[in-house]
């Protein structure tokens, strides 16, 4: 087949299947608009399976299609370019796409027709718009998937779109994207003015990068990382994410885990060269990182409902990606983005199922126990634990050891706090795990009689997601195991290599590396036993009121209430007063002003009209009058 | 004779018509009031048109020395049209209400 048809098919057919699904709603019986959903998002990681084949062999794919806009001295088409980097994300988004639909299928059974149809062309819309935002040959066509995925992901958390804090959370998720997103489109405009076009390869190019002073650079690629803190929910604007758990859980894995929030990730990692010629950017980058990681990562510590700690997870791991992204480490990132696709969708659709068999129930504190329920659902989940603890030879090892090693290089202190980060997720997925799964199960009697392993349609997902958890990091064996393992690494050379003469390179000693290793491992394997220890035998008897920190940690450090009174008050008052102020009493009381002194002045002017022709005549004769007397004297 | 004498006249006339619109209450006696000002403007009008004639600007020019006479016939003209429509005006307001009092007929107000 053609190939750029073959390149277009890639995302058609998932906005077809949008298009069937959303327009017939009302008609489609359930099964159908499921196979249909699932049909195309299989077919597209089918194409995506042969580009990938195509890159691997060939190079970059671009692509252009037609001229988008056509203005005097700037030209925009619309254009795909797959290389390397978008190959593997497009197999990523449609791969784990594919099987969320699948799961879909199930977990979304109990809704109507109508509903059920409608939440599988948003699904469908989703998947369409995050492969425009990572095919894109140029900024614009990636902002277009952007706002797209902000869409579909508003649309998702308030699916329930009847309970009023679910619909709060999505206009939550949805203001603070559009905080982010200004800064991406103020950076899209810096480059239109400086450089005149926004097509990757001509913007990354030596002679426009040239054009470029080191103001407009570390401009432009701050913009670009606002743009990014929104949407892959880094601080200040990161709050959005744990909210968002309000959707149904397999889009939490779908995109507030998996896929979109890594769109960050994947825009600075396509302008790595840029990032990597602005070291002020980087280091903001590296800080960031760290402090949502740590922030993130001892929020989770002490959060009892079982979504809300996946969440904070999803916030800390993001922010190690940022922290791979700060030291130049661009592999690293998009190998972690890679494992902890894997890993966290295997999470979120397993805590699914959880909840899917506790009847809708999210706070850990009435579970328990479950393991003897839920094989399958149980053994998925451990391995995920282990995955996102960083348990060799488990996919988080490779890549948080890869980010943590690089760390390092930039400096010890990095990798402590990585190493902090790391102990502080293996703590808390231990504690999910253990509260979850193991002890006695703490429900209502109606919950465990109906306590059953999840259908097929669930548990398979599960299962492949699993086996990816356990194999995905061989993709990338570090350097210190095998000489040129690193798979990924050499795959991605082609899309990293303009970077690398800006960069410092560290390279630490194979001894280091495992010390460093086994130091990580160790002190993670620490704190999984101390959760173990703790949390196994967990009762609602033993719990105490937190005090002190842990008080803190449960109510988030009071992150929210900080933007509630510094931002939304602000904000609130400074309303008010422009609606009391200037729009009633200003706006309002010009245009009533003007209409109720028209209507007093005719009431006072008609008595004039007396019907009394004398009186008419004698003003009449007064006025002319005062005209000779005006002509005459004055 | 002086032009004085006839703008005096043309005045007191005027003044006269003026004064009867203002105090009288009969429609008629309006009527001629309004009248007597037109006529106090064509006296006027005549008397400066004559006195002009025997300016040199109007020996120059023949038609000039009439104009403002043959003006006053069409003042003439026009008002003689006006009162025959404001006479049947007047005549109809009779047979309605049986008056020509123009203070019964306020009803146009506000």
């Amino acid at each position: 087949m053609d190939k750029n048809l073959l390149i277009a098919c890639v995302p058609l057919l998932p906005l077809l299947g949008f298009l069937i699904t959303g327009l017939g709603r009302n008609m489609l019986p359930k099964n159908l608009s499921a196979v249909i959903a699932c049909g195309t998002i299989l077919a597209s990681f089918i194409i995506s399976i042969m580009l990938f084949s195509t890159v691997r062999s060939g190079g970059p794919l671009n692509v252009e299609y037609f001229t988008f806009i056509q203005l005097q001295q700037f030209d925009l088409s619309f254009e795909f370019k797959v290389d390397q980097l978008t190959s593997l994300f497009l197999l990523v988004i449609t791969g784990i796409g594919f099987l969320i639909h699948v799961y879909s299928s199930s977990y979304m059974h109990e809704e109507n027709s109508a509903d059920f149809s409608k939440y599988f062309s948003y699904l469908n819309l989703f998947v369409f718009s995050m492969l425009l935002l990572v095919m894109g040959g140029n900024f614009v066509v990636m902002f277009i998937g952007w706002e797209g995925v902000g869409l579909c992901s508003y649309l998702l958390i308030g699916y329930w779109y009847k309970n009023q804090d679910y619909t709060a959370a999505a206009k939550k998720a949805f203001v603070m994207n559009r905080i982010g997103d200004l800064g991406f489109l103020l950076a899209i405009f810096w480059f239109i003015a400086k450089v005149g076009s926004v097509n990757y390869d001509t913007v990354f190019s030596a002679e426009s990068l040239k054009a470029l002073s080191s103001t407009d650079i570390t401009g432009i690629t701050l913009l670009l990382f606002v743009g990014a803190t929104g949407k892959s929910a880094q601080l200040p604007l990161f709050t959005w994410l744990p909210d968002a758990m309000a959707g149904p859980t397999p889009v939490s894995a779908l995109i507030h885990a998996a896929t979109m929030v890594t769109a960050g990730i994947y825009m600075i990692a396509r302008a790595n060269v840029l990032f990597s010629m602005a070291p002020f950017t980087m280091s903001v980058i590296l800080i960031i990182g760290m402090a949502t990681m740590l922030l993130a990562a001892s929020i989770a510590l002490k959060q009892n409902d079982i979504k809300k700690v996946l969440a904070y997870s999803t916030v800390s791991q993001l922010g190690y990606m940022f922290i791979a992204l700060g030291v130049g480490a661009y592999t690293a990132a998009v190998f972690h983005v890679i494992t902890h696709a894997f890993f966290k969708a295997l999470l979120f659709l397993g805590s699914g199922s959880v909840i899917h068999a506790m009847g809708g129930e999210q706070d850990m504190r009435n579970m328990g126990g479950l393991k003897r329920y839920m094989a399958v659902t149980h053994i998925t989940m451990l391995i995920g634990c282990l995955a996102i603890a960083g348990m060799p030879p488990f996919a988080g090892f490779f890549s948080k050891d890869e980010i943590l090693a690089n760390a390092f290089g930039a400096s010890p202190v990095f990798w402590g706090l990585g190493v902090l980060g790391a102990m502080m997720t293996a703590f808390y997925m231990f504690r999910l795990y253990a509260m979850t799964f193991h002890g006695s199960f703490r429900g209502t009697a109606h919950q465990q009689s109906h306590l059953h392993e999840s259908p097929a349609a669930i548990t398979i997902p599960l299962m492949v997601l699993a086996v990816l958890s356990v194999l995905g990091g061989f993709i990338g064996i570090p350097e210190v195991f095998a000489h040129g393992a690193h798979w990924l690494n050499n795959y991605l050379q082609p899309v990293f290599a303009p970077s690398a003469p800006y960069l410092t390179k560290h390279t630490i000693s194979h001894a280091t590396e495992y010390v460093l290793m086994a130091v990580s491992v160790g002190l993670a394997l620490v704190a999984i036993l101390y959760a173990w220890s703790k949390y196994k035998n967990w009762s609602k008897e033993s719990e105490k009121a937190n005090t002190g920190i842990a008080a803190v940690l449960e109510n988030k450090w009071y992150v929210d209430e900080l933007y509630q009174q510094v931002i939304i008050k602000p904000i609130n008052s400074i309303s008010k007063v422009f609606h009391q102020v200037i729009e009633l009493k200003g706006i309002d009381g010009i245009v009533n002003g003007i209409g109720s002194l028209v209507h007093y002045g005719s009431r006072q002017l008609r008595w004039l009209q007396s019907g009394q022709v004398g009186a008419y005549v004698l003003l009449m004769v007064l006025g002319i009058l005062a005209f000779f007397i005006i002509q005459l004297f004055l | 004779m002086d032009i004085k004498a006839y703008i005096v006249l043309a005045l007191i006339l005027f003044t006269i018509g003026v004064t009867g619109v203002l105090i009288r209450r009969n429609a008629i006696i309006i009527f001629m009031c309004i009248e007597l000002m037109l006529n106090a403007v064509n006296l006027l009008l005549v008397a400066f048109s004559k006195m002009h004639a025997m300016s040199a600007v109007a020996k120059a020019s023949p038609t000039f020395a009439s104009d403002a006479q043959i003006f006053v016939f069409f003042i003439m003209v026009v008002a003689a049209a006006e009162v025959t429509v404001g006479l049947s005006i007047i005549m109809l307001l009779y047979r309605n209400t049986r008056s020509v009092d123009v203070n019964f007929l306020n009803r146009l107000k506000y």
